[in-house]
C-alpha cells in the first residue's frame, strides 16, 4: 500500500482540465457545473445518512428529554399517557436504583474500553513486528490472521461461552472449575479475554501496514548510528507507526465503547458484572420505557464524542486520512 | 529479531488466532454424546450437530436466508449509492467537501444502540416491525460511510490523466465516469463489496431488536437464541455447528480474498 502523496504537478503546469481542477480564473460556470455534478452525486448519501443517522440522533435527544406520565383520566376512566419536556430521564441517571444500575454500566464500558483497549494494542504492536519483514507476503498466514475479525461477534460469543463453560476446555487446561459466565469478575474477564483474541489480529494487521511504510534505510541509518533494537524501536518505529495506531485504536476504543454483542451472548442480559450502557440502554428500550433509554443512549454518544475528539486533538489522530489528499 | 525466535512467534499467532475456531470445527463434530469430551480430534467424527442445527424446529435454513437477504441486500444498496459519492469526493473540486468527507466518517462512529432507539419507535408506528426493510435500513448506518470511504481511497488512487484523457477524447465528465474510471475501479468496488457483505452479516443488535419473529430472525440471532432439547440444556455442539455455517463464507472469502480484504481495511487507517 503506497502511502506517499500522490506526485502530481503543481497547478500552474497542468491543462486546465473539465473535471473542476480549473485556474482560478478560469470559467465560474463550469465551476458551477461541477459543483452541481457534486451534488447530484452526494445528495443519495446525505439524504440516506440524515434520515438513517441525523434524524434518529436529534430524535433521541428528544425523546431522552421527554418525561412519560402515566395517569388515569378521572372522566373517561383510561389510562392516559403525557408527555412533557424534562430532565427527568436524566435525573434519573443518578439516583436511586436506575442511578446504581446506570453508573455501574458506565464503569463496565468505561473498564472494557481501557482494558481490552490497553491489551489489543500491546498484542497488536507486538504481532505486528513479528509480522513485519518475515512472513509479509504469506496468504495463509494472512488469511489465519484475518480469522478472528471474520467471525461475527454473536458466533463467537457462543464459542467463548463453549469454551468457558464449567467442564469446558479453558477449565481443563487450567485445571480449575471456574464458572465462567455467572456474575463476578471472572464473567468480565471472559469478554475481555474474547474480546482481546478477536481484535488483536486485526489491530496487528493495521499497524503493520504502517510498519511496511517505513523505509528501510531509517533502520540502516539506525544501526549505523549504534542504536540498539530496544531504542529503536521507541525512538524510531513506534513515532513512525503512531498515525496508523492511533487511528486504529481510536476506532478500536469506539466499538468498545458501545459494546453489545459480546457480553449479550457471552454471560447474558441483566448481568451486572458485564452490563454495559449499550445493554442498558437496549434493555429499557426492550421494555418499552424509550425515555430512559433514550437518556442512555445519549449518554453514550456523548462520551464517544469525547473520546473521538480527545483523539483527535489531543493525540492528533487523522481519521479523514487519504480520503483527503490533494484538497486544495 | 533471531530467526528462531521469529519463527517462534509467527507459529504462536497462527496458533493464537485459530485455536479457538479450531475448537469450534472440532466440537461441531463430535457426536451429541461425546461432546463433553475435551479430545483435540473427534473420535469418530459425526454429522450429528450438523442435522440438528438444520432441525426444521430450529428454522436455521430460513434464518441463513435472512441473513443472507439482508446482506445481499444492504451492500447493493450501499454500492449503488456510494459509488457516486466516493467518486465525487475523490475526483471533483467543490467547497464542503472536507466538511462532507467529515460528517460521512463521523457517522460511522455513532453508537449503534443511539440509532435504535428512536428507529425502533418509528417502526413501531410503521409497522416495520419484522420486516426485511427494518433491519437494512439501519445497517446503512454503518455500511454506508464504510463503502464511502473505501470507495473514496480507491478512487482517489487513479491517475487523473485517465479522464483528463477520455475529456480530451470527447466524454462528458459523466461518461468519463462511467467508461474509464468505473472499469478500473472494479476491484476496489470488489473489495467494499466484500467488507459491507462481512459487516451486515455479522451485524447483531439490529436484528435482535426489530424482529422477534421467529421466521424473521437472522442466522446470528437464531444460533444464539437455540435451545436444546430440555429447556435449560445450552445445546453447544448444534451451536458450534450452526455456528461453523454461518462463519463458512465468510472463511472463503477471508481464503480467497485476504490480499484485497487487507488492503481494504487499511486504506483508511494509514496515511
Amino acid at each position: 500500500m503506497s502511502t506517499e502523496t500522490r506526485a502530481r504537478p503543481p497547478a500552474a503546469h497542468r491543462r486546465p482540465g473539465r473535471l473542476g481542477r480549473a485556474e482560478p480564473k478560469a470559467s465560474d460556470r463550469r465551476r458551477a457545473g461541477v459543483g452541481r455534478l457534486a451534488a447530484v452525486l452526494l445528495s443519495p448519501t446525505l439524504i440516506t445518512l440524515g434520515l438513517v443517522v441525523g434524524y434518529p440522533v436529534v430524535e433521541a435527544l428528544r425523546l431522552s428529554l421527554t418525561v412519560t406520565d402515566q395517569h388515569i383520566n378521572q372522566e373517561t376512566g383510561l389510562i392516559e399517557r403525557t408527555g412533557q419536556l424534562g430532565f427527568d430521564n436524566y435525573t434519573g441517571l443518578f439516583r436511586g436504583e436506575s442511578g446504581a444500575r446506570f453508573l455501574n454500566a458506565l464503569w463496565n464500558t468505561t473498564s472494557f474500553a481501557l482494558a481490552t483497549g490497553t491489551l489489543v494494542t500491546v498484542l497488536g504492536v507486538l504481532m505486528a513486528l513479528v509480522m513485519h519483514r518475515a512472513f509479509r507476503g504469506r496468504g495463509l498466514f494472512r488469511a489465519a490472521v484475518l480469522i478472528p475479525w471474520a467471525i461475527p461477534t454473536a458466533i463467537s460469543a457462543l464459542l467463548w461461552r463453549w469454551i468457558f463453560s464449567t467442564d469446558g476446555i479453558a477449565n481443563d487446561i487450567l485445571n480449575t472449575q471456574i464458572l465462567w459466565t455467572t456474575e463476578g469478575f471472572q464473567a468480565w474477564l471472559s469478554v475481555v479475554i474474547a474480546d482481546t483474541w478477536k481484535t488483536a489480529p486485526f489491530i496487528g494487521l493495521l499497524v503493520l501496514a504502517g510498519l511496511q511504510v517505513i523505509p528501510a534505510e531509517v533502520y540502516e541509518a539506525a544501526k549505523v548510528d549504534g542504536s540498539s533494537p530496544w531504542h529503536t524501536f521507541w525512538k524510531i518505529t513506534l513515532p513512525l507507526v503512531k498515525p496508523a495506531l492511533v487511528v486504529a485504536v481510536l476506532f478500536r476504543l469506539l466499538d468498545l465503547l458501545r459494546m453489545f454483542d459480546l457480553p449479550f451472548v457471552l454471560v447474558g442480559r441483566g448481568k451486572r458484572s458485564v452490563e454495559t450502557l449499550s445493554m442498558l440502554a437496549w434493555d429499557d428500550m426492550q421494555n418499552l420505557r424509550f425515555g430512559p433509554a433514550a437518556a442512555y443512549a445519549v449518554v453514550l454518544f456523548a462520551y464517544t464524542a469525547v473520546v473521538a475528539y480527545l483523539f483527535i486533538r489531543v493525540l492528533g489522530a487523522d481519521v479523514v486520512g487519504r480520503g483527503m489528499e490533494g484538497k486544495r | 529479531m533471531k530467526n528462531w525466535l521469529r519463527t517462534l512467534g509467527i507459529f504462536a499467532i497462527v496458533a493464537y488466532c485459530l485455536a479457538p475456531f479450531y475448537w469450534m470445527v472440532v466440537s461441531s463434530l463430535r457426536r451429541p454424546a461425546d461432546q463433553f469430551s475435551n479430545a483435540l480430534v473427534p473420535a469418530p467424527p459425526s454429522s450429528d450437530n450438523f442435522a440438528a442445527a438444520f432441525d426444521p424446529n430450529n428454522g436455521f435454513a430460513r434464518a441463513l436466508l435472512n441473513s443472507l437477504v439482508v446482506a445481499g441486500v444492504t451492500t447493493s444498496l450501499v454500492l449503488a449509492i456510494a459509488i457516486m459519492t466516493g467518486y465525487a469526493i475523490a475526483r471533483l473540486d467543490f467547497r464542503g467537501k472536507g466538511f462532507v468527507l467529515g460528517m460521512v466518517i463521523a457517522t460511522s462512529m455513532f453508537p449503534g444502540i443511539t440509532l435504535l432507539v428512536p428507529l425502533l419507535r418509528v417502526f413501531t408506528e410503521l409497522s416495520w416491525i419484522n420486516t426485511y426493510q427494518a433491519m437494512i435500513a439501519p445497517s446503512l448506518s454503518f455500511a454506508l460511510p464504510l463503502a464511502v470511504w473505501n470507495l473514496t481511497t480507491f478512487f482517489r488512487q487513479m491517475p487523473y490523466e485517465l479522464e483528463e484523457a477520455a475529456v480530451v477524447d470527447g466524454c462528458t465528465p459523466g461518461q468519463a465516469f462511467r467508461k474509464v474510471i468505473l472499469p478500473l475501479a472494479a476491484p476496489g468496488v470488489f473489495t467494499t463489496a466484500i467488507l459491507a457483505f462481512i459487516a451486515t452479516w455479522n451485524e447483531f443488535i439490529i436484528a435482535v431488536s426489530v424482529v422477534n419473529r421467529q421466521d424473521m430472525k437472522t442466522a446470528n440471532v437464531i444460533v444464539a437464541t437455540f435451545t436444546g432439547q430440555y429447556r435449560f440444556d445450552q445445546p453447544f455442539g448444534t451451536q458450534m455447528a450452526a455456528g461453523v455455517v454461518v462463519t463458512i463464507p465468510l472463511v472463503l472469502m477471508v481464503l480467497f480474498f485476504q490480499r484485497r480484504i487487507v488492503e481494504g481495511l487499511t486504506a483508511g487507517g494509514v496515511k
